[in-house]
């Protein structure tokens, strides 16, 4: 007996030894990340410093380093993601409410939803192949011109799409669906059923309750995936870069490369999807490729930062937008 | 037919006493809920559309024989294709066509992202769920997320200009004096691995708080200390779910594109050095596509058949995780 608890505290001191170690490298390993943070963010910022200034936002790209500008990737990117959202935000809170409130628990439905999580794990260069392939090319399907008249404007559609902004925003449409769709679940699951049980009692249909009682209670919940998911369309490279869009380019999607522009020829915006475009990262890319070494380290950086103060205003949005709501709804 | 068998089973009077509201009658109220009906199960078909046609695509291209269009694999030899030291598509009169260069980079890479990725997520996972105060979990939680969300290009920016230059030719040349490349797998691992890790320890944290407390209690009530609870009891019971977040980061450090093809270059070579240039299967296409491929080119065709490589990959790892969670959960009441 005595033994017994001599070797528990000869060993309990080396024990204690083994729990500091232990949790000190955790405690390391967990700040390890803090510091990488900084220091990305400080090299970035450091090395940026001589290129950032007002003129970078609103001068177009060009060869030499002291003129060059992110205005085409900045509007580029813009035109992408509203076209993405506006494809991508309906079709997958439509998929949401579908499995979540009118599916039956059947063998398709399981296999829709074992479809959608492994969609989400396909690499985004897959999804690329597939814009380049079905968008871009069309399977290869013969050139031809589709013009619409719309009595102020003519809407001319290339058929295939070519590289174009809406073969980007149908790709990354695809590649944030299952992002937008699980999400969009997880808010509409987490509305209490008392509320559909309340409505259906009054006499509502059930698209009626659906539509006026769960999507309103669901929305701050969907909005911060939907952020989420276009904040990660905003970074992505691969796809746009597989598609073709342009490297270089001096203009902004239909030629709009200002405000004035916009006031002075307004038809020019129907003819936004099917033009060419570059985008924020891709510019970044194509900058980090170039010969120059102030090219390379200098005006990709600058580049690096603006994308990411774009990334952090969505995020930051989207974290407002979750704490504003959450306030308010008490069940 | 499940609607139809839904139907009938609607509990209706069997006498239904005719022309009273109780007949089934058509309004277009039920029309309207019908066709909204239609509309969201098209909604939720898009993604098994965008399944089937990114099979279809991949085949297409690499395996589908038929008149008038001979497939990759139909020009080269799968067992060229998976034996073969070689991969030149672009060099005229000497194509090889052999994978086993792209897939050693591709392992390269993920594995130095796993050395470092994996443990340092685990252990973070084990920090902010077991020891971790409120407050440093307020600073941590956003960091992770932070670093999560950081664009790809950002990260191989950082392995390319500063990893490279600053740490690893520093330490490999000047202190071990072994030569590097410019571009090598190294940084390209280690920027990959910084990016998996928020991934790994987010998705190990959930499975390590959902763990029972009852379990924690017994143990300390045991005597174990806290190293004994967190290592010995808590790691082990939560340990599907981590392999499943491990295989998952491991899927996406796979699927990495990126941040490889800034970092690592683009020479396909088989070697297991990790301080040489080389390829992955990733960067192969993306390098591939931006330079104009003629369409139906084996240049062109062989993208597909890399693509088509990459995705089986990501699909199993997926697969094989999904299945250890589902299989090896460990469910506390």
């Amino acid at each position: 007996m005595s033994q017994t608890r001599e070797t528990f505290n000869a060993n309990l001191a080396w024990r204690h030894r083994t729990g500091w170690l232990f949790a000190a490298v955790c405690r390391m390993a967990t700040w390890a990340s803090v510091v990488f943070l900084a220091v990305i963010l400080g090299v970035i910022v450091m090395r940026a410093w001589p290129r950032l200034s007002p003129d970078f936002l609103t001068r177009f790209d060009s060869y030499k380093p002291e003129s060059a500008g992110m205005l085409a990737g900045i509007l580029g990117s813009f035109w992408l993601l509203s076209f993405t959202a506006a494809i991508c935000v309906p079709i997958g809170i439509g998929a949401a409410i579908y499995l979540e409130e009118y599916a039956r628990p059947n063998w398709f439905t399981r296999f829709i939803q074992l479809n959608i999580s492994n969609l989400a794990g396909v690499p985004s260069i897959v999804f690329g192949i597939l814009g380049f392939t079905a968008f871009v090319r069309m399977f290869g399907i013969p050139r031809q011109t589709i013009v619409l008249g719309l009595g102020f404007a003519d809407v001319r559609i290339p058929l295939p799409f070519g590289r174009s902004v809406i073969a980007g925003a149908l790709t990354l449409a695809l590649l944030c669906l299952p992002v937008v769709i699980i999400a969009s679940q997880e808010a509409l699951r987490s509305v209490p059923a008392s509320l559909r049980h309340a409505a259906l009692a009054l006499g509502a249909t059930k698209w009626q309750t659906i539509s006026r009682q769960v999507l309103p209670a669901a929305m701050p919940g969907i909005l911060t995936g939907v952020i989420l998911a276009l904040s990660r369309a905003l970074g992505e490279t691969a796809p746009i870069a597989v598609l073709g869009a342009a490297f270089f380019i001096t203009f902004a999607p239909g030629r709009l490369n200002s405000f004035s522009d916009l006031g002075q020829h307004p038809d020019r915006l129907v003819n936004v999807p099917f033009d060419q475009f570059t985008a924020m990262p891709l510019q970044i890319y194509n900058w980090v490729n170039e010969q120059s070494r102030d090219f390379q380290q200098h005006v990709s950086a600058a580049g690096i930062v603006v994308l990411l103060v774009v990334l952090v205003l969505m995020n930051g949005s989207a974290i407002l937008i979750r704490q504003h709501f959450q306030r308010k709804i008490r069940w | 037919m499940n609607a139809a068998a839904a139907e009938t089973s609607t509990p209706l009077p069997a006498e239904t006493p005719r022309g009273s509201s109780l007949k089934r009658q058509f309004s277009w109220n039920g029309t309207y809920e019908k066709i909204i009906r239609v509309l969201l199960f098209g909604c939720a078909l898009v993604s098994v559309i965008t399944t089937a046609s990114i099979v279809f695509v991949l085949l297409y291209e690499s395996v589908l024989w038929f008149p008038g269009h001979t497939p990759f694999f139909g020009k080269v030899s799968v067992v060229e294709f998976f034996t073969a030291t070689q991969w030149t598509p672009q060099f005229e009169g000497n194509k090889h066509f052999g994978i086993m260069p792209l897939i050693c980079g591709t392992l390269l890479t993920t594995m130095t992202a796993g050395a470092i990725g994996l443990p340092m997520g685990l252990a973070s996972a084990v920090y902010l769920s077991e020891y971790a105060s409120p407050q440093a979990r307020s600073i941590l939680k956003p960091t992770l997320e932070l670093l999560a969300g950081i664009p790809t290009v950002v990260y191989g920016y950082f392995g390319l200009f500063f990893l490279t230059p600053v740490l690893i030719k520093p330490l490999f040349v000047n202190v071990l004096g072994f030569s590097v490349d410019g571009f090598n797998a190294l940084s390209g691992g280690i920027v990959v691995g910084l990016m998996i890790m928020p991934m790994v320890a987010s998705l190990s944290e959930d499975v390590l708080r959902a763990v029972p407390s009852s379990l924690r209690e017994a143990g300390y009530a045991l005597g174990a200390t806290k190293y004994d609870v967190s290592a010995k009891i808590i790691v082990p019971s939560a340990l599907s779910g981590i392999i499943a977040a491990f295989l998952l980061a491991l899927s996406r450090a796979i699927g990495e594109t990126m941040a490889v093809a800034i970092a690592c270059g683009n020479r396909p070579q088989l070697t297991l050095n990790p301080l040489r240039q080389i390829q992955t299967m990733t960067s192969f296409i993306v390098n591939m596509m931006k330079g104009d491929t003629p369409v139906g080119t084996i240049e062109y065709q062989s993208l597909y058949a890399v693509a088509l490589m990459l995705f089986l990959m990501t699909l199993t790892m997926n697969y094989v995780s999904q299945w250890i969670l589902r299989r090896y959960r460990e469910a506390y009441q």
